[in-house]
């Protein structure tokens, strides 16, 4: 059980070290004596066309796959792990994996879009069936036997006749480059692909895939031995922290050094508009942050009255729309269609739903080493694209990209385009301009309060029902502030706050999202607009991706309206969501959830009478993403008294396609439940006009033990036929509106409004 | 900021002398002087335990206690908890329900629940929720801790 699952790459070694690692041929990990047979001992160049920039088999038989994506938990790279070893016919426990590290690994995208598996496993699955192929010709020379009559057992080849003519793969390439070309679909981050001449297996082949290995890294983080970025340490490093001005916008106009005099060698760091401090200690570098005296320019406010946030967003021109969607193309929105039929609807339904900005409140403020040379640099980051950190620093110092190194290492946590960008380029700035590597962490406020925000949106639903209660008109508009405030990665210094301090303009895109769902209403427009962010420069409501981007703002307001629309029709959630539901992969998991819930058919809100305090009820919601389908039933219990909600219990039907590893996708999928009920219940950004003001976990409260479920049941679908699609976050999009329909089914009160705190509840039922 | 002063820690059982600001939280010695690194830091105000660690048997938050109030008192970590070889029993339940995902909180929620558990293994679930109830785990992993805390108060107990 204690066992470590699989082979640690040197990890800590490699970060503590010196950054370049020191083996023998350059491979990482291990020490590596060269055979007589096939192969190289010179490293072929970095390149999505060659093999070795994929995988490498050491002397000692030990595989490691190289990613250019990241893992926090969710079992990527013990999935990775699993596709490489059932490719190449290797023991699981031979496989490593070693993430995100610009020296070693292909821009894959770093995490992104719930595509670990479904884009990131792709190179590295055809990469491990060509070395495969490679191998069995190399044995087939080796040992005088065509490769058809060789058969492969834990990376040991052999003749199928007779078993002791036999070589293993170690013997053939350990420790060795194999210096064959793939060919590269010249794309990089998640759409990079690359083939060899090989096939791979079909998925009756498959003989870890599937199976719940033991997740690689779950050892070293309950042992304390896992390094994250905030444990790094290098040679003459001192600590940063960066001020923030009390109201948002205001520059430093000046500062009184004798406010830090008492701090042993603590000194300011100013560049433009951008102001630190660093120190050799830690302690010394807190200090002078809290003590440093700094006079800033007076400002306008720059916000609203927290109060007034919807009206504004109504009453805001819009500066873009689009009918295409989140991701897609733009298409035009073309209001006619859909508003003559809602005119000539025998009835029309309508609803608003809110929004909140909300925070990715990650468990630690976000940490950043960097050690800035005149020609070179090293970045450890936790973000969740070190590729792109690598390439935002090079740009901030003025760097070729080639001549800066981005490392990937654990971070506190990671939803999206956290705050972990902007440590990573404050980091640089004052590294640069001290000449040493400089360590910055946030405090807990800068964490909360300057994080890039998920943004706060109001959406406005139509229905069109004819005269016997049919659906003929659906018309969804979401209006907000976009996506892309800041992108989501920091590729460029103009997407995070060192760098609008610093003199980059800002790069403001729009972007936002529509429900993805298979309802056939017959005519149907979806869109959406964007306001502008309230500032043009580094402010603690630039709002940017966190987890599943738009997901729950979308999908609260589109599949609570689904049942606003069953009601007014007197229909039962789950069957009229399957009278209007057209691919079969989403109606099998509504009613898989159903069926699993137990689902009595029956309109909303539940007739019979509740005594007594607490009322229960139940509801669904499902919504789909990038080719998964979820479907979630949520039971409720509502305190009619203090409006207080527990979501007691979850039944989840996911259909990602193939699953790789079951166990892991079954905590994926509670962890995106509990987060997402925590942003449904509890979470909302606060503010005044000067700044955020829900700054510490006591402001920004988030779901806590007592209030965790008693239950989750995740239904897993498995459909080996169908390529794996992603489970990171496509449950976290149904998660609101089930419990906002269980809500409404327990009390008949519709809460249009995130969070659903005990005080908007108890309101909505008086 | 104070003048360091001379403080004498005991850390998994192994004493050290330092030369540190004595108002300095505890925090800060573990990862910075000694090399101890499995208490994190979380929000520098006792709200999340991140940096949680056992000090005398009780759960303490190392992030708003002094060094100085520390001195002379057992300090125990995740690093002193147990090994891959030989696991404290809540570590073993950690790892048959692969609890943490980022795993950043995971050494507070460990030593919660040691103290918790090893001053009564006898514990409902409900106890347990309201024992852990002012820890924070932003992934979500709620379900799996809850799990993992009541098998190993069954292991325990």
């Amino acid at each position: 059980m204690t066992k470590q699952a699989n082979f640690k790459l040197t990890r800590r070694d490699l970060l503590k070290g010196g950054g370049a690692l020191v083996v023998t041929f350059g491979m990482p990990g291990w020490a590596i004596t060269a055979t007589q047979d096939g192969g190289s001992l010179s490293k072929p160049p970095l390149m999505p066309d060659q093999l070795d920039s994929y995988l490498s088999i050491a002397a000692d038989g030990k595989v490691t796959a190289y990613f250019g994506k990241m893992d926090m938990g969710q079992g990527v790279d013990t999935a990775i792990a699993q596709i490489v070893a059932d490719e190449l016919d290797v023991p699981f426990e031979r496989v490593g994996v070693l993430m995100s590290d610009t020296e070693y690994t292909l821009d894959q995208g770093g995490a992104s879009g719930s595509t670990g598996i479904r884009s990131g496993a792709q190179p590295l699955r055809n990469a491990a069936a060509e070395a495969r192929r490679v191998l069995l010709d190399m044995a087939s020379e080796k040992l005088g036997i065509p490769a058809e009559g060789l058969t492969v057992t834990d990376g040991i080849i052999q003749a199928k006749d007779q078993s002791s003519r036999q070589v293993k793969y170690e013997e053939l390439i350990g420790g060795k480059y194999f210096h064959v070309n793939l060919e590269w679909n010249e794309r990089l981050g998640n759409a990079l692909n690359a083939t060899g001449k090989a096939t791979p297996k079909t998925h009756d082949q498959y003989k870890v895939v599937g199976k719940s290995m033991p997740r690689i890294d779950v050892s070293g983080k309950v042992f304390g031995q896992t390094p994250y970025v905030t444990d790094i340490k290098r040679p003459g490093m001192w600590h940063g922290r960066i001020l923030r001005p009390p109201v948002a916008g205001a520059t430093p106009t000046g500062w009184d050094n004798d406010s830090i005099s008492d701090i042993p060698d603590a000194k300011v760091v100013r560049v433009k508009d951008f102001i630190g401090v660093v120190a050799p200690e830690e302690w010394g570098a807190i200090n002078a942050a809290q003590q440093l005296k700094v006079t800033w320019s007076e400002v306008e406010p720059p916000f609203i009255e927290m109060d007034d946030l919807y009206d504004y967003i109504r009453r805001t021109p819009h500066v873009e729309e689009n009918a295409g969607g989140g991701f897609g193309g733009r298409v035009p929105v073309d209001e006619g269609p859909v508003d003559k039929a809602l005119e000539g609807a025998a009835r029309v339904i309508e609803a608003e739903y809110e929004h909140p900005f909300q925070s990715h409140a990650c468990m630690g403020p976000a940490c950043a080493v960097v050690d800035a040379r005149s020609d070179s640099a090293t970045v450890w980051t936790g973000s969740q694209k070190a590729h792109k950190t690598r390439e935002g620093v090079a740009k901030l110092l003025e760097l070729p990209m080639e001549s800066v190194r981005g490392i990937w290492v654990p971070g506190p946590g990671s939803y999206g385009r956290n705050d972990a960008g902007d440590a990573a380029m404050d980091a640089a700035v004052l590294s640069k301009a001290i000449g040493r590597p400089v360590r910055v962490q946030g405090m807990r406020h800068e964490g909360h309060g300057w994080d890039p925000k998920g943004p706060a949106s109001v959406i406005t639903l139509r229905a069109g029902l004819d005269a016997e209660g049919n659906v003929i008109a659906h018309r969804f508009q979401a209006k907000g502030f976009s996506a892309w405030d800041v992108r989501s990665n920091e590729a460029s210094p103009s997407d995070t706050l060192a760098g609008l301090l610093t003199g980059w303009p800002k790069n403001t895109r729009h972007n936002y999202g529509t429900p993805s769902e298979s309802y056939d209403f017959p005519t149907k427009l979806h869109f959406w607009r964007t306001i502008p962010p309230f500032l043009e420069t580094a402010s603690p409501l630039r709002t940017a991706h966190f987890r599943d981007p738009q997901g729950p703002q979308v999908h609260f307001a589109s599949e609570s309206f689904i049942d606003e629309i069953a009601a007014a029709v007197g229909q039962d959630p789950v069957e009229f969501r399957l009278k209007y539901l057209t691919d079969p992969r989403d109606i099998a998991v509504v009613e898989a959830a159903a069926k699993a819930a137990g689902w009595e058919t029956r309109t909303s809100p539940r007739r019979d009478r509740q005594s007594g305090d607490v009322l229960t009820g139940r509801g669904i919601a499902y919504a789909s993403r990038g080719g998964t389908t979820v479907a979630t039933v949520a039971e409720v219990e509502v305190n009619r008294q203090t409006g207080r909600v527990w979501a007691k219990r979850f039944v989840v039907a996911h259909d990602c396609g193939l699953i790789i590893n079951p166990d892991g996708l079954k905590t994926t999928v509670e962890g995106n439940i509990i987060q997402a009920l925590s942003r449904a219940l509890k979470e909302e950004v606060k503010f005044d006009r000067n700044n955020v003001t829900s700054i510490d976990w006591v402001s920004y409260p988030i779901l806590d033990s007592t209030e965790a479920p008693e239950s989750i049941e995740v239904v897993q679908i498995n459909r080996p036929e169908v390529a794996p699609t992603g489970a990171g976050e496509p449950s976290t999009r149904q998660v609101a509106a089930a419990v906002a329909n269980a809500i409404f089914d327990a009390t008949g009160a519709r809460i249009r409004r995130v969070p659903f705190t005990p005080e908007r509840v108890k309101a909505s039922l008086a | 900021m104070a003048t360091k002063e001379r403080i004498s820690l005991n850390v998994n059982n192994k004493s050290y002398d330092l030369e540190v600001d004595p108002n300095m939280p505890l925090l800060y010695a573990l990862r910075n002087e000694l090399d101890v690194t499995g208490p994190k830091f979380g929000c520098g105000l006792a709200q999340c335990g991140a940096c949680t660690v056992i000090v005398d048997g009780r759960a303490m938050r190392s992030c708003m206690t002094s060094v100085q109030s520390a001195q002379g008192r057992q300090i125990r970590t995740i690093e002193g908890l147990g090994t891959p070889e030989n696991p404290h029993p809540v570590q073993k339940a950690f790892i048959e329900e692969a609890v943490p995902q980022c795993g950043y909180c995971i050494s507070g929620w460990l030593m919660t629940s040691v103290a918790l558990l090893e001053e009564n293994p006898r514990r409902s679930d409900a106890e347990i929720r309201q024992s852990l109830s002012s820890l924070k785990c932003r992934c979500g992993t709620h379900m799996s801790i809850l799990r993992a805390v009541n098998r190993a108060a069954k292991a325990m107990a």
